[in-house]
Order: structure tokens, then sequence, then C-alpha cells
């Protein structure tokens, strides 16, 4: 029989990693693409976090409280905006210096990132702000007298969410046009661009998708924490860019697979060791896989042809 | 249908390109050939928006287009090849044909979702083009393989349908024979021959294989150094003097 207390850890490291999962989507996304790190990613999906308490705030004063349109309502109003927002970083950060040198971009991706995370310091103040959880209780298993292994609603609502997002994700790439197009593009962008698509609005595309996935992501692990502040898309984001990095780095199945590696290690760490030890472990992890498989789980190796 | 008046290109100090003029017209073949360095590819570049020429101008269809983004240029029918083959490695055969045909599939997000009748339309149009146009290169067997699994002289030919299925007017294809064996190379003169006959499309060829540019070309033009060095059919430019200087060195 399973050890309860091990199921809860890996419970706890599902749910955590799948949300890291659909963070890493978004810098595998614009790596594959474009061969660069969106560093204000984290803060996309903290502004997404946000709008989603903002949006669910809206609600609760006009009071409107039926769980399922709120849920929705809050996904879609946190989507659009972080959306707009990947749009504008793509416009304003990227796209002016895309061919100059690769530093270029890094930084001014890294000052977009101040930027946001200064602008939500200024216009929500820089206090912790409570996130609702929306829905409490949930399943437990084992007797009772023993530990008893709990499975939440809200644990199941993001399991749930993220395996929507990652299908609808996969079948887009895989089927549609545009996904198809996007594929193309992360091969030979010069050659694609010769064959008649337009490539920025390829570009801006993948901004946009990783974005709206970071959004969900906010809304979800804001539920989940249950506070939210202007600094908690830069440890997430670091998070997810190591799962990016672990599962293979422009590969999208890669940072899915990074994402619950991580996400099931950290709470395997905080559950057995210690809770300091766990940031320890997932950076720890990055470092081991950059020696010995730099390309990453996934991800394939570069052979330059001669 | 493509006139190309003084084309000049300059990279820092060097002058690759030094007032070239050369004009394709409908139905027509037209070579360029010269000694390696002779700036040929360069001059392709500037013709499919690779770079913006330094001087000179390029009119298609009485149309400027020089220092205009490629992704336009290939849309108003002006498509190219490379030296060395750029098929998309990893997607498969038959999506390295669709994803050409993008453009043409031009419809939003939107109708893409719930696929419209319209869309479902022009997608099993575009399905159609390509397995047209495979049939046709005789790659329809591999449909379904990744373009990067397939032989060399099959990635070729790929390289040319996937030209096709974009509906261009104008073909400019960079040393298509390159790495070639004799027979395959035959097959490529008569592919060429077939798009100028059977599907009227004018193509603008590179080529070192002096038998292919001989048999298929109705003009060629010489380029050595940068510079025009001669312009005729390719009996006027067997007999020319300063070709066979150009090619063999002074005697």
């Amino acid at each position: 029989m399973l050890d309860s207390y091990f199921l809860q850890q890996l419970i706890n490291g599902l749910t955590i990693g799948s949300a890291y999962a659909l963070i890493a989507i978004g810098y595998t996304m614009v790596y594959g693409i474009i061969g660069m790190i969106n560093f204000a990613h984290g803060e996309i999906y903290m502004i997404g976090a946000y709008t989603s308490l903002i949006v669910i705030s809206g609600l609760a004063a006009l009071g409107i409280a039926w769980l399922p349109v709120v849920l929705i309502v809050a996904l879609l109003g946190a989507v659009i905006v972080s959306s707009s927002m990947g749009w504008a970083v793509e416009r304003v950060a990227y796209r002016p210096v895309r061919g100059r040198h690769r530093l270029i971009p890094l930084i001014s991706a890294i000052g977009m990132s101040i930027f946001l995370q200064n602008y939500v310091h200024l216009a929500q103040g820089s206090r912790n702000m409570g996130f609702p959880t929306l829905m409490e209780g949930g399943f437990t298993f084992g007797d009772a007298g023993s530990f008893q292994t709990s499975l939440s609603y809200i644990q199941i609502t993001i399991f749930v969410i993220t395996l929507i997002c990652m299908a609808a994700l996969s079948v887009f790439i895989a089927r549609s046009k545009t996904g198809r197009a996007c594929r193309a593009v992360s091969q030979d962008l010069g050659m694609s661009s010769l064959l008649g698509i337009n490539t920025n609005r390829i570009i801006a595309t993948t901004f946009v998708i990783g974005a709206a996935l970071a959004a969900v992501a906010g809304l979800l692990l804001g539920m989940y924490y249950g506070s939210i502040d202007p600094l908690f898309g830069f440890i997430a984001g670091l998070k997810a860019f190591t799962a990016a990095v672990l599962g293979g780095i422009g590969s999208i199945p890669g940072a899915m697979l990074g994402g619950l590696i991580l996400g099931v290690s950290e709470s395997m760490t905080s559950g057995y060791l210690s809770g300091e030890y766990k940031d320890v472990v997932s950076f720890g992890l990055l470092i081991l896989i950059l020696l010995f498989k730099p390309t990453g789980l996934l991800g394939k190796p570069e052979v330059e042809k001669i | 249908m493509l006139e190309v008046r003084d084309l000049s290109m300059r990279f820092g100090g060097l002058l690759a390109v030094d007032r070239v003029s050369l004009d394709v017209q409908e139905h027509e073949i037209v070579s360029i050939i010269g000694p390696n360095g002779a700036g040929k590819t360069t001059v392709f570049n500037c013709m499919s928006g690779f770079y913006r020429p330094s001087g000179g101008k390029i009119l298609f269809e009485d149309r400027e287009i020089q220092g205009t983004p490629d992704y336009k240029i290939s849309r108003l029918g002006l498509v190219r090849t490379f030296q060395h083959v750029r098929l998309f490695s990893r997607m498969t055969v038959v999506e390295n044909l669709l994803v050409a045909q993008h453009r043409h599939l031009n419809t939003n997000l939107f109708s893409g979702l719930i696929k419209t009748p319209n869309y479902r339309l022009r997608e099993q149009k575009s399905l159609d083009r390509a397995a047209y146009w495979l049939n046709r290169v005789g790659l329809l067997d591999m449909a379904n393989r990744d373009a990067g699994n397939l032989a060399y002289g099959q990635q070729r030919r790929l390289e040319i349908a996937r030209c096709m299925v974009t509906e261009p007017k104008l073909l400019m294809l960079d040393e298509p024979a390159a790495g070639l064996n004799p027979a395959e190379t035959r097959e490529l003169n008569q592919l060429i021959i077939s798009l100028k006959e059977d599907y009227h499309v004018s193509v603008v060829l590179i080529e070192h294989d002096m038998s292919l540019v001989m048999e298929i070309s109705d003009r060629i033009n010489v380029i050595n150094q940068g510079r025009p060095l001669a312009s005729g059919t390719p009996d006027e430019i067997r007999h020319n003097d300063d070709v066979i200087k150009a090619y063999l060195g002074e005697a």
C-alpha cells in the first residue's frame, strides 16, 4: 500500500508542478521561436493573478458569487489583460531590438520586468493581498487517527484546468494552421518569411499564448496560496524557467514534464527534509541538468551540419 | 515581368555587386552564371528581399520592390530556394507544403477555431494542391515522413514543390542541381522545363552545372567579380571570348 504521507506530497507536488508547467510553456515557446528568454514572463503571470483578484472582488461587490461564473469571468479577465501585456512586451521590448546582439533584448526584457513589478507596486501597493480561495474542502482518504491524505477541490480544479489548457495547446500546435506556422517559424524563421508567412505576427502570437497560459496559472496559484504580492511573479518565473530548462527549452512537452518533476521534487523536499531546502533542490536540479544534459530531458541536441 | 536595373550591393568596403542589370520575360528560363564569388547569390538575395540593395532598382510587374520585406515579395509571386536545402526538417513532407500555403488560408483565428465551411473548403483545397504537387515530383508515398528523413535528391524536389504550391509567377532557384547525381540532374531538367511549359512559371536559375544551364536556358547572364560580363542565348555565351577567359583564365 502506498504510504499516505508520500501520496500527499505527490498530490501537492503535482498541483504546484502543473501550474509551473503552465508558466514554463510561455518561456519555452518564446525560446523555441526567437531563441530568447522572456524575462518579463513572471511579471505577466503576476499581473494575471492581480487581474483575477480585481475581477473576483468586483464580482463580489456586485453580489455575484456563483462559483462557475466567478471562475470563468476571472479567467477571461486575467487572460485578456495578460495577453495584451504579452503582446505589448513583444512590441515594446523585443521587436525593436530583434536581430541585434543577444544581450540587448535580454536587458530590455529585464527592464520591462522591473517596470511592470514597480508599476504594480504603485498601483496596488506593495503589501500582500488576500486572495479568496473560492472553494473550500475536499476529499480525505485513510483512516482517522493515522495520517490522512487530502485532495482539496482547489487542487482538482488546478489539475483539470491545466489539463484542458495543455490539451488545447497541443491540438492547436499540432493541428491548426497557425500552430503549423509556429512550428515552421521555430525551425527556420527566414525561410518561413520567404514562403509568405508573416513572422512578426507569429512571434507576437507565441507571446500572447504564453501570456494567456501564465494568466491562468496566476489565478490558480493565487487561489492556492491565498495571497499575492507584486514580487509573486519573480520566484515563480525563476521556477518555471528552471522547469523549461529541465524539460528541454524549446520543447512544449518538455516544459510540461519539467514543471511536474520540479513540483514533485520540491514537495518531496519540503515533506521529508525541510521547506527551506526546496529552492536549494530545485536550483540544484537546474545545475545538474545543465552540467550533464544541457539540452534538457526532452530537448534535441543541436547538431550543426558542416 | 522582372527587371533589374543597375543593381549594386556594398558590404562595407566591398562592392559585391556592381551595376548588374538583367530582365526576365514571361514564360522564360534565365540563368545567372559566373565563377564562385561573382555575386550571383547576392543578386538573388536582393531580388528576394533578403538584402536591401545599396543602389539600383528591381521592378516586378512594373512595381519597385527593392527593400520590400521578403514575405511581401513572396506574396507578390516571387519565390526562391537556397543553395542548401532549407526544408522544415522536423515537419512531415505534406506539412511542409501546407505551411507554404499559409497565406492562401488567410482566415482569422476565429473561423479556424469553429471551422467555418469556407475554412474547411480552403483547407481541403490546400491539401489537394499539396497532394497534386507531391504526385508531380514523385513524393506522394512519402507524404507523412519527416522531411529531414528524405534522401537528398528528394529533399531538393520537395523544395521545388513547396515553392510551387505558393503559386508563384517567378521562381528563383539557387543551384538546384548542387549535389545531385547525373540521373537526378536530368530529372530536374525535365521538371524545370515542365514548370515553364505546363505551369507558365518563369524561372531564374543560378547554376554551375553547364550542361543543365545550356540545355534549359532561354537566355544567360554572366557575372564576373560583381560586374555584368555578357548576356545572350546559350549559343552566344558559349562562343563569347570574355566568358571563356573568365572561366578558363587568360590563354
